[in-house]
């Protein structure tokens, strides 16, 4: 078969097969893939470590469970070490014996299978499972410049545009195939041409936007394309710091999820942004106007999944993505002094808050953890969007502040302050 | 009856019932429903695509922009194509979108029957077809609506 992608002789013995079939298969999916946009070439993947977005066990994958063993057995292994997203289960989110038996004999099976092969084929460790790797605490914070071959649209977005590395919105699969062969196809937010914005947001709301219903907004309007956003700054200030930070992985995974997008520039904040400014806008962008009535129109327009509109709610997640142990401390704060105000010892809504396990880890070394327990919310490394995936929860009247979580499930959707009510007010 | 020339990303030739989403195509929240609990005809179970949300997505001419969403989505069509739980194949108004791409290189490379896969068969083309017409594709990219 012929290929247009100029590749290196290494490149191309690969192909060829001089490192068996496995390694062969997986070079010719990265070249057609590189292929279809129009890729000349392969460039080296520079990060220290790759992230993976399959972490799930689901019995249904098993297509995916004879591909990774066709890897294994070919030896296709890993170059570098990964990451990989939160796991789907965790002893301690409330489940009823039925939802129990469901997830660990049916929907989550080949979970101890599934999480061996991983090891098999460059896991870091048994605490690398998060959406949020980027995490100080849990340690795989690529560069800016580098290029990475990650998956997870929360966090290819977040690599992007808040530390400014260089990686496309690599599918599952693909992403393991890029960091095997150490290489990915040049082309989309891997090039300078690709990080261009072809859309300039000018955020004009009276009051600093809910980051969850921005980046819906965003997302909903651009879908794949590059945002330029301006005025934002004057909401979340020009340093990166770890509250902006925050904002922003919480802004990312929404535009992500609600939308396609892979890289946004912040006026005055992110790094090229701030590098180039203005010089990233393409001349014939188009513009998209956030003002407060925009915002409550995104909002009213999310359906409300639940059978009965006014269900009292069974179960109440944060931290989709992962909460960072600033966002744990806040959350923990809120919900102390909430039910103090309300004269109340324990949340009125079960309520998992989840995170990184080295987060988690790092954070009951704080007096925090207790203050947190004694409210009676759960910290868990779960994935909320996992465990939320099955026919028994979907009945569940599950409320949420996350918007990806919103989008993928039947989970309805509050603004951060709306949770904090709902939970640490008597039940109705 | 109206033809459109596209790029064959997977070439093939087919024909099949359109289903058309005019809005970027969530391909974790349309088919994860399908893909876990049995559902053969894979209705689409995407709450936020009014096009398609409950409609069965198997054997059919599924037209649209770009798919979106989380970056399961290649992996997703990958396991739909080898479960045979996925459309007929997939024809993109706009140019292939990074997940969808890999989900179609993915069972070109590693399924059994690669899921016929055309892309920037511009806006007219979505504006045209609509759910139900007939859509035969040709081996060049050649896409017949009828």
């Amino acid at each position: 078969m012929d290929y247009k992608m100029i590749l290196t002789q290494e490149e191309q013995d690969i192909l060829n097969g001089s490192k068996g079939e496995a390694m062969a298969k997986v070079m010719k999916t990265l070249v057609l893939y590189g292929e279809a946009f129009g890729a000349t070439k392969m460039v080296p993947v520079e990060s220290k470590m790759g992230h993976l977005v399959t972490s799930f066990g689901l019995k249904v994958m098993k297509p995916v469970y004879d591909l990774m063993d066709q890897l294994i057995a070919g030896g296709a292994l890993s170059e570098q070490k990964f990451s990989v997203d939160p796991k789907p289960l965790d002893p301690k989110v409330p489940a009823n014996f039925l939802q129990k038996l469901i997830f660990n004999k049916f929907m989550y099976s080949m979970q101890d299978s599934y999480d061996a092969q991983l090891s098999k084929l460059g896991l870091i460790d048994d605490k690398s499972y998060t959406c949020t790797c980027y995490m100080d605490e849990v340690g795989n914070v690529p560069n800016k410049g580098e290029v990475l071959s990650w998956a997870e649209s929360s966090a290819v977005v977040y690599a992007n545009s808040v530390l400014g590395a260089r990686c496309n919105r690599n599918s599952g699969i693909l992403e393991l195939f890029g960091s095997i062969v150490g290489r990915v196809p040049y082309f989309g937010l891997v090039t300078d041409e690709g990080r261009k914005a072809t859309w300039i947001v000018e955020v004009k709301t009276t009051k600093k936007p809910e980051a969850q219903i921005l980046g819906s907004a965003i997302g909903m309007k651009v879908m794949e394309d590059v945002p330029y956003i301006k005025g934002l700054d004057q909401w979340i200030g020009t340093e990166l710091d770890g509250d902006t930070k925050a904002y922003l992985k919480d802004f990312g995974a929404a535009t992500a999820s609600n939308g396609a997008v892979g890289l946004y520039h912040i006026a005055n904040l992110t790094p090229e942004a701030v590098e180039m400014g203005e010089s990233l806008i393409t001349e014939d962008a188009q513009v998209y106007v956030v003002d407060d009535a925009e915002l409550e129109r995104v909002q009213a327009n999310y359906p409300v999944m639940w059978k009965d509109k006014n269900a009292t709610p069974k179960l109440c997640f944060v931290g989709c993505p992962h909460l960072s142990h600033a966002q744990l401390i806040e959350w923990t704060d809120k919900v102390a002094d909430g039910l103090k105000k309300n004269g109340l010892k324990k949340v009125s809504v079960p309520t998992v808050f989840t995170a990184a396990p080295a987060v988690v880890e790092e954070f009951n070394k704080t007096p925090y953890a207790e203050k947190l327990k004694a409210t009676g919310v759960i910290l868990s490394y779960i994935c909320p969007l996992m465990y939320m995936n099955n026919p028994l929860c979907k009945k569940m009247p599950v409320i949420t502040n996350s918007n990806k979580l919103r989008t993928y499930t039947t989970a309805r959707y509050y603004k951060s302050d709306e949770i904090l009510d709902i939970i640490t007010k008597e039940a109705k | 009856m109206k033809q459109f020339k596209g790029r064959p990303v997977v070439a093939g030739t087919c024909t099949a019932e359109a289903l058309v989403s005019h809005g970027g195509f969530n391909t974790l929240a349309s088919f994860q429903n399908a893909l876990q609990f049995g559902d053969k005809t894979a209705k689409c179970g995407d709450q936020n695509n009014a096009d398609l949300y409950g409609k069965p997505m198997v054997n059919t001419a599924l037209c649209l922009p770009q798919t979106i969403g989380s970056t399961t989505g290649g992996m997703v069509l990958y396991c739909a194509n080898v479960m045979k739980r996925n459309p007929t194949c997939m024809l993109f108004s706009e140019h292939i979108d990074s997940l969808a791409a890999a989900g179609a290189v993915l069972a070109a490379v590693w399924a059994d029957e690669p899921m016929v896969t055309i892309d920037c068969l511009g806006q007219e083309f979505l504006d045209y077809v609509k759910d139900g017409m007939k859509i035969t594709v040709s081996e060049d990219g050649t896409v017949t609506v009828e």
